[in-house]
């Protein structure tokens, strides 16, 4: 089913159920379907056409939230983008207001297969040049199927989303929400938890999902209230592992709770879940496959490892990617036959292990991807901005251990300017990359670690 | 008072969320949510230093848009906390 269907289906079971808060803003199923066909018209009359990618640079609002949807009624791809990345820099000549988009009349709509892509969210590479990841409709209703079931969504929840929509995760929260004729609260940022937890209780909210980052948060907050949580069913933890202190504070601070572990990548959207019931028995696992996707720990031939052993992670399902748009090399990469069976299955780069039961546990990446705050980081895209920093010889960008971030983006530079400081270098960065990429630590060095063959080693200088 | 609350706020603000950059206007009614300035990590090392430097306590509640978006807001919030 394409993903647009699921807000036709919610105005048909209940349209005056509210399907959007969004700040003083409330809007039902009916409303939400009428603005998003208008602005589906614009889009149509701006040009827009079946499998036309639109750039979203928006923030959380309801205006994402529509655009989303009438980019899809409108038989066009979606392409959202971080409005902080230097995207929107590069784009100019701005046609009038949102609002003006909304004063067409609704867009009656036309029957588009579901094999057509909905979505094309790029994602950093380990070169530095990010991948656009192709998902159809059909992938991702795979997926929000599959996640609504063991998250047991109705009509009944009312799901926050503080992720940025611009973001595989944060996106799932609204397309579940339509999916089953929830409601969505969209908040714009955790910058100031407080404000976020008063609307957790103020709308009742019963399905929130947050990064190991967020749980880090909460519980530095000196004497934050339980009951300000007391409406939620369930909270899903992903985007990084999250660490065993955070989740035993979670589950002692929300005990009635259901809380979820997951691990996904935006190539399959979701891989995996541990059952809450599983925490105790399979402490640190990210548990089992989710729902019609089937996951395999194999080794460099392709061929599954047995138990305890450490390999690749596999996955293959109706919800993995198509591949990642005009980059053959990165898609066969990516998605490559099982031996066995010739099915195609995506490679995540990720090491885990299986126990004998087939619950999995996260090792360690094979690429050099920093996750900070759940954001990927690729070193070679801050080494990049700092090789062209006036002053600096040579960069290596490296991930450390931090107790909120995950891991903290590091740079060792090599300066020409004996004057350069810490300041200047973070200031640099800060001008030309986006905001969770600047260094949080730079050190400056004589030489940078190096292998035998003399290339700068960022694995020598992690271990340093 | 104010503008020396105010000064010292923009102060901070520029040597750890602008790293020095001091071409940036940051008027004292900038929305520093809106504009990025500030993320959540950001809060809360604004939250130290605010406790540090004007000897105030600033509790979980406090820490919301009303009383942190501004500087003309962090500096009202100050004022209230010390008369407090």
């Amino acid at each position: 089913m394409r993903i647009e269907h699921y807000l036709r289906n919610s105005v048909v079971r209940d349209g005056t159920r509210t399907a959007i808060v969004a700040g003083d803003v409330r809007l039902s199923y009916d409303r939400v379907l009428d603005l998003a066909a208008r602005m589906a018209t614009t889009l149509r009359s701006r040009g827009v056409g079946r499998g036309d990618r639109v750039l979203i640079l928006l923030d959380n609002g309801w205006q994402a939230a529509v655009t989303v949807l009438a980019t899809w009624l409108a038989g066009a791809v979606i392409c959202p983008v971080n409005p902080l990345s230097a995207v929107p820099r590069l784009v100019t000549g701005a046609a009038g207001t949102f609002e003006a988009g909304l004063e067409a009349a609704p867009f009656a709509g036309e029957a588009f297969p579901d094999t057509d892509l909905a979505a094309l969210i790029y994602t950093s590479g380990s070169t530095g040049v990010p991948k656009g990841v192709m998902l159809a409709h059909e992938n991702m209703d795979a997926a929000a199927r599959s996640i609504s079931a063991y998250l047991g969504n109705t009509a009944a929840d009312t799901i926050l989303v503080v992720l940025p929509m611009s973001f595989g995760y944060g996106l799932n929260q609204l397309v579940t929400a339509m999916l089953c004729g929830a409601t969505l609260v969209i908040e714009k940022s955790f910058a100031f938890p407080q404000a976020v937890f008063e609307r957790i209780r103020d709308e009742r909210v019963t399905g929130f999902a947050l990064v190991p980052a967020m749980a880090a948060m909460m519980m530095q907050a000196r004497e934050l209230d339980p009951s300000l949580f007391a409406s939620l069913r369930y909270v899903t933890s992903a985007a990084a592992p999250l660490p065993p202190a955070h989740l035993d504070w979670l589950r002692a601070f929300l005990p009635h709770a259901r809380l979820f572990c997951m691990y996904g990548q935006t190539e399959c959207t979701r891989a995996t879940y541990l059952p809450p019931e599983e925490i105790d028995a399979r402490r640190g696992s990210v548990g089992i496959a989710i729902p019609g996707l089937q996951a395999e720990v194999v080794d460099e031939a392709g061929l599954a490892v047995p138990p305890g052993a450490v390999g690749e992670l596999v996955v293959s399902g109706p919800n993995v990617m198509r591949g990642y748009w005009k980059n053959e090399a990165a898609t066969r990469k990516a998605l490559r036959p099982d031996p066995n069976t010739g099915t195609i299955r995506l490679h995540t780069g990720d090491l885990f292990t299986a126990d004998a039961d087939g619950y999995l546990t996260f090792v360690a990446r094979t690429d050099d991807i920093i996750k900070s705050r759940g954001e990927k980081v690729a070193p070679k895209a801050v080494e990049d901005v700092l090789h062209r920093m006036p002053g600096v010889a040579e960069a290596l960008v490296v991930g450390v251990p931090h107790e909120v971030l995950g891991e903290a983006v590091k740079a060792l530079v090599v300066a020409t300017d004996p004057a350069l400081t810490e300041r200047d270098v973070m200031r640099f960065c800060a001008q030309n990359l986006e905001d969770h990429m600047v260094p949080k630590i730079v050190e400056f060095r004589q030489f940078l670690p190096k292998t035998e063959s003399g290339k700068a080693s960022r694995r020598l200088a992690a271990a340093l | 008072m104010t503008a020396e609350t105010q000064a010292a706020i923009r102060a901070f603000i520029v040597e750890n969320f602008l790293f020095g950059d001091e071409s940036h206007p940051l008027p004292a009614d900038l929305s520093l949510i809106d504009n990025d300035l500030i993320d959540s990590t950001g809060i809360l090392e604004l939250v130290g230093f605010l406790e540090e430097r004007f000897a105030i306590k600033v509790a979980d509640a406090d820490i919301v848009p009303a009383n942190l978006d501004t500087i003309e807001r962090i500096s009202g919030f100050i004022a209230r906390k010390q008369a407090a």
